[in-house]
Parts: C-alpha cells; sequence; structure tokens
C-alpha cells in the first residue's frame, strides 16, 4: 500500500512538471499553430538562473521568481525574434526554433559552466512526513501543490476573464478574434510569455527535484512534454494536465516493476492514442 | 465627404488566383447597401479584403476618408467597423455570454444600452445565454454573429448572406433585425435572397468575375427582368 502511495506521488510530481512544460506548448500550437522546439531552452535558463540565485541568496523563493522573470523575458525575446518571422510555416519553425534550442543549451554552458552541479532543496522541504507507515517526501508533495495551484488560476483566467476568453477564442477562430478589433498578436506574445514563465518555473522545480541540473536536460524533458501535448490533445489546457499525470504515473510505475520499458512506456502511449484518437484525448476532431 | 466607404480599383489575390479584379462602390452613410452576384463571384473576398483578412493587391479602400488598406483587421474593426462572416465565426466552446464579452470592447453605459437592445431583438440569446455557441441552432448562430458585431458602437457593419440555411421565418426575423438596425447604422449587406435584400436594400452593386459590373437604386433593380436574369440568375 506505502508503495502505491510513495509511486502514486512520484508519478503526479513528475507529472505536474510535466504539465507546467506542456501548458505553454500546448497553448502557443493552440493559438498559433506555432510548433516550438525552444521551448526545452526556456526550462533549461529557468533552472540554472534559478538555482544560481537560489545559491547566491539562499533563498528558494528569489530562486524561483528570477526563474519565472527569465522565463518571462527570454519568452519575449524569443517571440519577437525567432518566431515572429515563421508564422505560418512549420517547416521553418522546426528549424529554427531546434536551432535556437542548441544555442539556448549552449550558451548556458558558456555563462554558467559546462559541468553538472548538484542542488539540494531549501531546508523547509527536506525531508518526509510521515503518515501512519507512509513516508510522503516533502519536496514532491510542494511541486505537486505548485502544479496544481498554477492550474487552477491558469484555468480561472482562461474561463473567467476576458483575456482568457480571447485567448480561447483565438484557439477557435482567430480571424474573428482580430474582426472584433483585438490584435492577437499581442494575445499571442502574451501567451507565449507565460508559457516561458510556466516552462522557467517547471525548470527551477524541476532542478531541485532531480538533484542535478545540465544543459543538455531541457532537450531530454522538452521531449516528455511534447508527448503530453499528443496525447492531450494540441491546444487543450485540461488535456495537457490529464495526459502530463498519466504520463507521470506510469513513467514512475513502469520504473518500478518495469525498468526496462520505463522510457517506452510514454512513447507506447502516444503511439496507441494516434491509432485511436489522431487528434489527443481532449483534442476536437 | 463623400462616402463612407469607398473601394477604388481594388484587386484582391488568393494565394495564386487572382479573385477581385476592379471592384468600386461607395457605400453612402445610412441605409443598406447590396452586394449581389452569383455563387463565387467575389462578394464574401470583398468583405473580407475589407476587413484586411485578404490583403489588397492594387487600388485603395478608404472608410471615413482615411486609407485603411495596409492596416491589420484589429485596427480596421476599431475604426469601427463590424463583421458578420459567412460562416457566423462563433466560438463555439463559449457560451453565449462569453462570445458577447469577447466582442464587446467597453463595459461603458453606451455598450450596455446596446446590449440591452440587442436582446430585446433577439430574446433567445437571453434565453441560451449560458449555452454554447456551438449548440444553438443556424439562426440563432446568424442572431448572436449579428449581436456580436452590433454591440460596439461600430458605424457601419459588413453583414455576409444572413439568409443562407435559414428557415423562411428565421429569414423574417434577421430581416426585421438589420432593418431595425439600419436606423442608426450603415449597413453593407452580401445577400443572395432577393426577396430579403429588395425588402431592406436601398442602393445595390452587383459584381461578376471579381469586377463591379452594374449599380443601381434597389426599386430600379426589381422592374429590371433582364439584368436579373443576366446576372443573378433570376427570372
Ligand atoms: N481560399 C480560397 N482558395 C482559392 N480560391 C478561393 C478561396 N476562397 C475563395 N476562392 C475563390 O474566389 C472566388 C470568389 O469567392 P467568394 O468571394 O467566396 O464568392 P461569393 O461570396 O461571391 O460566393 C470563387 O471563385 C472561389 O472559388
Ligand atoms: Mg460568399
Amino acid at each position: 500500500m506505502d508503495l502505491i502511495i510513495g509511486l502514486t506521488v512520484n508519478g503526479l510530481a513528475t507529472g505536474m512538471l510535466i504539465f507546467l512544460l506542456a501548458a505553454g506548448l500546448t497553448l502557443i500550437f493552440g493559438l498559433m499553430s506555432v510548433l516550438n522546439f525552444a521551448h526545452g531552452g526556456l526550462f533549461i535558463w529557468g533552472a540554472y538562473t534559478g538555482v544560481w540565485s537560489f545559491q547566491m541568496t539562499g533563498s528558494f523563493i528569489v530562486g524561483i521568481i528570477i526563474a519565472i522573470i527569465t522565463g518571462l523575458l527570454l519568452g519575449l525575446v524569443t517571440e519577437r525574434l525567432i518566431i515572429r518571422p515563421v508564422y505560418g510555416n512549420h517547416i521553418q519553425q522546426i528549424l529554427i526554433t531546434l536551432g535556437f534550442m542548441l544555442v539556448l543549451q549552449e550558451f548556458i554552458k558558456v555563462v554558467f559552466g559546462p559541468d553538472q552541479k548538484a542542488v539540494f532543496p531549501p531546508e523547509i522541504l527536506q525531508g518526509s512526513f510521515l503518515v501512519g507507515d507512509i513516508v510522503l517526501i516533502k519536496y514532491r508533495l510542494f511541486i505537486i501543490a505548485v502544479g496544481l495551484l498554477i492550474f487552477i488560476v491558469s484555468s480561472f483566467i482562461l474561463k473567467r476573464t476576458r483575456v482568457g476568453l480571447i485567448v480561447r477564442a483565438g484557439v477557435m477562430n482567430k480571424e474573428m478574434v482580430q474582426s472584433l478589433g483585438i490584435n492577437i498578436k499581442l494575445v499571442f506574445m502574451l501567451v507565449f510569455m507565460v508559457g516561458s514563465g510556466m516552462a522557467a518555473l517547471s525548470g527551477i522545480l524541476h532542478a531541485v527535484y532531480s538533484g542535478v541540473i545540465y544543459a543538455e536536460m531541457g532537450l531530454e524533458f522538452s521531449i516528455l512534454a511534447f508527448i503530453v501535448v499528443v496525447i492531450g490533445g494540441m491546444g487543450s489546457f485540461s488535456g495537457s494536465l490529464f495526459a502530463a499525470i498519466l504520463v507521470g504515473l506510469a513513467q514512475a510505475f513502469m520504473a518500478y516493476y518495469v525498468p526496462a520499458l520505463s522510457l517506452a512506456v510514454n512513447m507506447l502511449l502516444m503511439t496507441v492514442v494516434l491509432i485511436f484518437r489522431p487528434q489527443g484525448l481532449f483534442g476536437k476532431g | 465627404m463623400n462616402s463612407l466607404l469607398e473601394l477604388n480599383q481594388v484587386e484582391a489575390h488568393i494565394q495564386k488566383f487572382h479573385i477581385l479584379q476592379g471592384i468600386n462602390f461607395g457605400v453612402k452613410k445610412g441605409g443598406v447597401t447590396v452586394l449581389l452576384g452569383r455563387n463565387g463571384a467575389g462578394k464574401t473576398t470583398t468583405l473580407r479584403t475589407i476587413m484586411g483578412l485578404n490583403q489588397v493587391s492594387k487600388g485603395t479602400i478608404r472608410f471615413k476618408d482615411e486609407k485603411i488598406n495596409d492596416l491589420p483587421p484589429h485596427k480596421i474593426a476599431n475604426l469601427g467597423i463590424g463583421y458578420v462572416p459567412e460562416d457566423q465565426g462563433i466560438f463555439g466552446e463559449l457560451t453565449v455570454g462569453e462570445n458577447m464579452r469577447v466582442a464587446m470592447k467597453k463595459e461603458d453605459e453606451e455598450t450596455t444600452r446596446r446590449m440591452e437592445w440587442v436582446l430585446e431583438l433577439f430574446p433567445d440569446l437571453k434565453k441560451f445565454w449560458k449555452k454554447p455557441g456551438g449548440a444553438l441552432s443556424g439562426g440563432q448562430k446568424q442572431m448572436l454573429a449579428i449581436a456580436r458585431a452590433y454591440v460596439n458602437k461600430n458605424e457601419l457593419l459588413l453583414i455576409d448572406e444572413p439568409s443562407k440555411g435559414l428557415a423562411p421565418i428565421i429569414v423574417d426575423k434577421v430581416t426585421e433585425s438589420i432593418e431595425q438596425m439600419k436606423e442608426n447604422t450603415t449597413i453593407l449587406l452580401v445577400e443572395q435572397n432577393f426577396m430579403m435584400a429588395s425588402k431592406i436594400g436601398n442602393q445595390f452593386f452587383i459584381i461578376d468575375d471579381g469586377k463591379t459590373v452594374h449599380e443601381g437604386q434597389m426599386e430600379e433593380l426589381k422592374n429590371d427582368k433582364g439584368l436579373m436574369k443576366k446576372y443573378l440568375g433570376i427570372s
């Protein structure tokens, strides 16, 4: 029983980290049909700047804030310089964002050095709670809480505010949104920045979770996010949460019971979804 | 100033195709101007080009004497042009109320007053306020699309074939609503339903093969069987 709960907590924590990365991707794709392979670059920049400022100041909160600010600013620059010239052309998007991803990755090594770095959680989030016989690792619970909080706040914004409604309307019909007098480019820039901020948040949280950071982890982790976007349905925000948790859980349980399959299981999930529901679980056919 | 909206030798391409090859017309302030012409003549493309959704490749479009053909769609809309597209462009997953909220640029007194007015005109919208736009009937979608264009203080409404696919009794309702709106808003209407067009239209222009080929007062057209047959296929 406690094993099941432990694996579930692991799975949920991983799922939330993937969700934070996938949420931005799915909205960016849904709104502007942009394939952004540089998203993982924002993730590592969040991880490195966050860890660096965390270790400089000793405050994890400061680390998180710096990571998010880095994500927002880098998102702004990426949208303006990299994405804007290639709207509407998927091939160019893949090439230029993959290229930019590598630039961001290599630049990390220039700024922060090429070696792996060890990271520890802040004191208050170290250790675990004991509930009966069950050991609950504090930092994992923290990640789940943050992920849920972000999901709830974003859902509220998307469902209840005019800006959120405009974003959703934009996913459905961009031309109509513009015809109603709304500057869709501005909306997209905003979504891109917020998505990048979430990726950077995912980066710092993941850095502390895995205990180590290295420049290539962005690309590795963003592949999971792409799988989640496909499973959840491109453009579906709730779909990305659901699929992220699914992938997180599948990975956690497989890693324990059938370690050899723990990476393959996500590909398998994606393949099954693509065969039976090509638009994704929450996608619109 | 002569016309509220004026198209001068407007040409437009869709991909490689030369769709509009010389559109000339002016919409005077007040009343309803009708664009007529067979299927595929270029009426929808003309409206989309005015809205900036298609690029103008030659010629000029002026609104209130300002050249608008290089402006992006949202700026054109914000000059005071409302657009009801042929497919209505309803946001299917948003409720009726949310569709209206996306459209409302301000929440001032004027907008509230217009909202109340338009809800009185289309009580169905009030009744189905919380229903997803995608679940409305064809007629209700049309009403929502018109309401969305009307709720802001627009001086000109572009309405593309509002009667398309609607039952006669709903067409009457939509016709009546446009008649009421024309009291204080100028309307450029694309309409194939000749009964409707002749009932509310003041002046007309006929588009054929991407060119304006004829213009006149709606009254005259009703009696010109030759013209109707030649360009509209009505006998
Ligand atoms: N996306 C498109 N691609 C290619 N041709 C198009 C496209 N949209 C419209 N057309 C062509 O442009 C012409 C005018 O279409 P349209 O403006 O929709 O006509 P109308 O509204 O008068 O029926 C038609 O011949 C149509 O086939
Ligand atoms: Mg048409």
